[in-house]
């Protein structure tokens, strides 16, 4: 059901729902299973000095996945405020804020990544 | 409805403030010792007993975590249309903040142990 005057002012659905909301949930099933991985993998950690988490971060076992839990995390939270905005933010700020919240996810999540590849393809 | 608040609070919380402390953690690892040693120093004392800064992030963010994974299991088992009945919903819901709670006191006892 949609009016003619709806049609011609562009508004309604953006038709992207059901993708926003199935990979909200599709990353939270993968988030679970790496969350539970960090802290069950830094609890067990012997001591937390420079050493000991950087021998901990350069092996495979480690750099995978965490830059999987980087993309993971940081796509889930990106869809959360995203909906945030939606509920809380109207008209420019709304498109203020979600050019804000792309910069802020994508560019964290690429200093993430780096750092990972950093210490686990570098030289000691 | 309060643990759906809990949710988006923990959720939004983690990813305001968790996500730039762990990008800070693996970017001082990547940076090299120095660096990392201004990172520790921010949340512990010279002989890595955590200060108070320490305690509030680390707790903080491990109780708004268990609370957030705890509840956004019980989304997922919502999500199947299961758990609506007002009892049942009452009694996730209490599952999910005591779980959490829990879990949290459960991984501090552990590290303090260990």
């Amino acid at each position: 059901m949609r009016s003619s005057v709806g049609r011609v002012r562009g508004l309604g659905s953006a038709k992207e729902g059901t993708h926003h909301w199935w990979n909200q949930r599709l990353t939270a099933g993968s988030n679970l299973a790496l969350m539970v991985w960090l802290m069950a993998s830094i609890a067990r950690r012997p001591a937390y000095d420079y050493a000991t988490m950087h021998a901990w971060l350069a092996s495979a076992w480690v750099a995978v996945p965490m830059a999987l839990l980087i993309l993971s995390v940081f796509y889930h939270f990106r869809l959360g405020l995203q909906v945030l905005i939606e509920d809380y933010q109207q008209d420019q700020a709304r498109v203020a804020s979600m050019v804000a919240l792309n910069f802020f996810s994508i560019g964290l999540g690429a200093a993430a990544l780096f750092a990972i590849l950093k210490v686990a393809l570098g030289a000691k | 409805m309060t643990v759906s608040i809990l949710h988006r609070a923990t959720g939004d919380g983690m990813a305001l403030v968790g996500s730039v402390l762990l990008v800070w953690f693996l970017l001082a690892l990547a940076a090299g010792e120095a660096a990392y040693q201004t990172f520790r120093d921010v949340f512990t004392y010279a002989d890595g007993r955590l200060n108070i800064v320490g305690w509030v992030v680390g707790i903080g963010l491990t109780l708004s975590l268990f609370l957030h994974m705890a509840s956004g299991v019980r989304h997922l088992v919502l999500d199947t249309g299961a758990g609506y009945e007002l009892k049942t919903n009452k009694r996730y819901a209490l599952a999910c903040m005591i779980g959490g709670a829990v879990l949290t006191v459960a991984y501090w006892l552990y590290l303090g142990f260990k």
